[in-house]
């Protein structure tokens, strides 16, 4: 919307104190996350930019804290248990949320509305409260402090992603090819297979990357459920912050935010690429 | 499909075939609504059995009171037996010490020691200490016996409360997370002020929730504004610096606010630099922090229903309000923001949703001040294990999400709940 030649000096000067404002706002949402990338690079244990730093003579700069990271015991443990639990927990949700929603995307579903509330809850009720509900139960039954234990309550946490991308995915999906390949001769099996899971494999993806980080960051049922054993990068990552705060946080967060980055980019190649797929169907 | 099959019948098949082709009919559609149902059956029973079960055992625990029933069946039938008031007939006492013992000797106190200390401090030692102490055989009387080893066994007070303990249920827990408590009368009263804590804490629950929803929709609207506004290739990028806060773990975004805005960081650094300052501000583990950091995390959420309002707005409205004389500020408050509606109520309504049940961010970046309803939940699960309160203030947020959650449905559809 760019300014109109006839405006006046009033909205002239609106315009340009509009721009600064959203300008301030990018600032303060991207800000706090870069600022640390360099930190995490100090030579020095502080948080702060050193001299050497701004006059960025190299001898401030090092990557100590990302040895620090990498030659830990305890950091190295929680990378493990991190993927563990994660590629575990998607695996379940991403299995179950699929299947549930070929089901929910059935025109002859039953219930549907009551269903999907139920499928979602998950995602609604605030993270607190499963992870105490589930603390009381699992300690029950034997499964708190194992990894069991652990990814069922992640798996959990991340079905209403799964349901809900690959319930977006089939609203576009075009049924009579399903009756296409049973006309042919193909069994549900094949025909899912074969038909169904290529065309909507976009959608199963992003899902299980939606499972995949929802499990990788989460920390408040890992706090809860977990033992010293399970400990979890999030959950190294809260004592750290919680006891003595050191540059290695940093390290960590900086690897931790390029792999969101790479996330958000796959997702966003998974979008396009399920768009692309949509507009080869309809011609 | 009926329409077809009552088509075809009209063609003149007999009545016979009729009601046969709509009972196969209705049997293919029986057995699709069955597949279809077979589907999602897997699904729903692993949430039930690791998600809806555990949460309805929280409901169930912040009412139950089997610590003594369990651990001294006979002392609690007899309290249950005993109309109150006052300190109880010989027998039941004496039941109530033969358990006593019994109960020591197998190492099985502590719960009921724990139990009647949640509702009474001072209670686990005097259990404790009691039982310790008892004799095998009364000196006299057991209430007298009991009397001589603690002065409070000869007061109705102690005995109440286990009356109170030997119940099935109780609203004890639910009642102390009002700052309530049931007298000697078994009326229900005001918990004395110095001992209260949770209407606080409920209150600053809602106080920082709100103010969280009102900054993000004072930072949002604009923003949103200018997304939707923009031509899609410059509006594509920004949405991604929109979204990239909201794809990093809120651990790195919690640690990048402690780190930013400490008293030796960058802010303050920068703004003794320049002057504004003379010396560092306190901006983190205080309320300041708590806001800023929620505000940050919770600003997506408002951002992304806001544009996909805003983008269903066509701009040909706002022209043509400013094309009939209205002034741009009339024109915005007349036309744009009535249209804007449904987006600031889905908006508001979730950040406050989320807000008031965030526990990671108020426990790292706030002081003990700022600790919302969930730190409590958190500390009495894993720190004091008194989990009657933890699940009578987990059930209470639960069921305040719950009922937000039904006005967001009522007013936005839950199936609107849109991820990215």
């Amino acid at each position: 919307m760019a300014l109109p030649t006839y405006a006046g000096p009033l909205e002239r000067s609106w315009y340009y104190a509009f721009r600064i404002i959203c300008a301030a706002i990018f600032v303060f949402l991207i800000a706090p996350i870069l600022i640390i990338i360099p930190l995490s690079f100090n030579a020095q244990p502080y948080f702060t930019f050193t001299r050497e730093m701004l006059t960025f003579d190299p001898a401030g700069y090092s990557l100590r804290w990302y040895q620090d990271f990498w030659q830990s015991a305890s950091w190295q443990a929680s990378i493990r248990n991190s993927f563990i639990i994660a590629i575990g927990a998607t695996i379940v949700a991403t299995t179950l949320g699929t299947l549930a929603a070929l089901g929910l995307s059935r025109s002859h579903m039953p219930f549907r509305a009551a269903i999907m509330g139920v499928l979602i809850s998950p995602m609604i009720v605030p993270l607190i409260i499963s992870a105490a509900g589930m603390f009381f139960f699992y300690s029950k039954i034997n499964l708190a402090q194992t990894y069991t234990g652990v990814i069922l309550a992640h798996a959990a946490l991340g079905t209403p992603f799964v349901v809900i991308t690959v319930t977006a995915t089939l609203s576009g999906f075009d049924h009579s090819l399903t009756r296409a390949a049973a006309s042919l001769g193909a069994d549900p099996t094949t025909t899912f297979f074969k038909v169904t899971m290529p065309l909507i494999l976009p959608g199963i993806i992003s899902g299980a990357l939606f499972a995949f980080i929802t499990s990788f960051d989460e920390v408040v049922i890992v706090l809860f459920l977990a033992g010293v054993e399970q400990r979890t990068i999030p959950r190294e990552m809260w004592s750290g912050i919680r006891e003595a705060i050191s540059p290695t946080i940093l390290a960590v967060a900086t690897i931790l935010i390029a792999i969101s980055v790479l996330l958000l980019v796959s997702l966003e190649l998974l979008r396009r690429r399920n768009e692309r797929l949509r507009g080869i169907q309809e011609t | 499909m009926q329409a077809t099959a009552t088509a075809a019948g009209g063609l003149g098949s007999s009545k016979a075939e009729r009601t046969a082709l709509k009972k196969a009919l209705r049997r293919t559609e029986r057995r699709r609504q069955l597949w279809a149902f077979g589907l999602t059956l897997p699904l729903l029973a692993f949430l039930l059995a690791v998600f809806v079960v555990p949460i309805l055992g929280m409901l169930k625990l912040s009412v139950e009171n089997s610590e003594l029933a369990r651990t001294m069946p006979e002392a609690a039938e007899a309290l249950r037996a005993w109309e109150g008031g006052g300190v109880p007939l010989e027998p039941v006492v004496a039941t109530f010490a033969h358990d006593l013992r019994a109960a020591r000797d197998a190492r099985a106190l502590s719960p009921v020691a724990q139990r009647l200390n949640n509702a009474h401090a001072g209670d686990r030692s005097l259990i404790q200490g009691t039982a310790r102490r008892l004799p095998d055989a009364p000196d006299g009387s057991w209430t007298a016996t009991l009397a001589e080893i603690d002065a409070e066994w000869g007061e109705p007070r102690i005995w109440w409360s286990l009356k109170r303990a030997a119940e099935p249920w109780t609203d004890l827990y639910l009642l102390q997370s009002l700052d309530l408590q049931r007298d000697i009368d078994n009326e229900i009263v005001a918990t004395p002020s110095e001992r209260a804590l949770y209407r606080n804490v409920l209150a600053r629950t809602l106080w920082i929730s709100l103010a969280v929803t009102v900054l993000c929709f004072v930072i949002g609207y604009p923003l949103a504004y200018k997304l939707s506004t923009l031509p899609p290739r410059l509006a594509n990028p920004l949405m991604i610096l929109v979204l990239l806060p909201f794809w990093t773990s809120l651990l790195v975004r919690s640690a990048a606010w402690i780190v930013v805005l400490q008293r030796e960081g960058p802010i303050n650094e920068t703004l003794l630099w320049l002057g504004i300052l003379a010396e560092p501000v306190q901006l983190v583990f205080n309320r300041a922090g708590v806001l800023i950091a929620m505000t940050h995390i919770m600003l997506p959420f408002m951002v992304l229903p806001l544009v996909s309002v805003m983008k269903s707005i066509p701009k040909s409205h706002m022209q043509a309000a400013i094309g009939l004389g209205a002034p741009p500020l009339t024109a915005f408050s007349r036309v744009f923001l009535p249209q804007t509606r449904p987006g600031i109520g889905a908006g508001c309504l979730l950040v406050f949703i989320i807000s008031i049940g965030y526990y990671i961010t108020p426990a790292l970046v706030g002081g003990t001040a700022d600790q919302m309803i969930s730190y409590f939940v958190a500390f009495f699960t894993l720190q004091t294990v008194n989990w009657g309160m933890a699940a009578a203030l987990g059930s209470i947020l639960l069921v305040a999400v719950l009922a937000l959650y039904f006005v967001y449905a009522r007013l936005v559809g839950i199936d609107r709940l849109k991820l990215g």
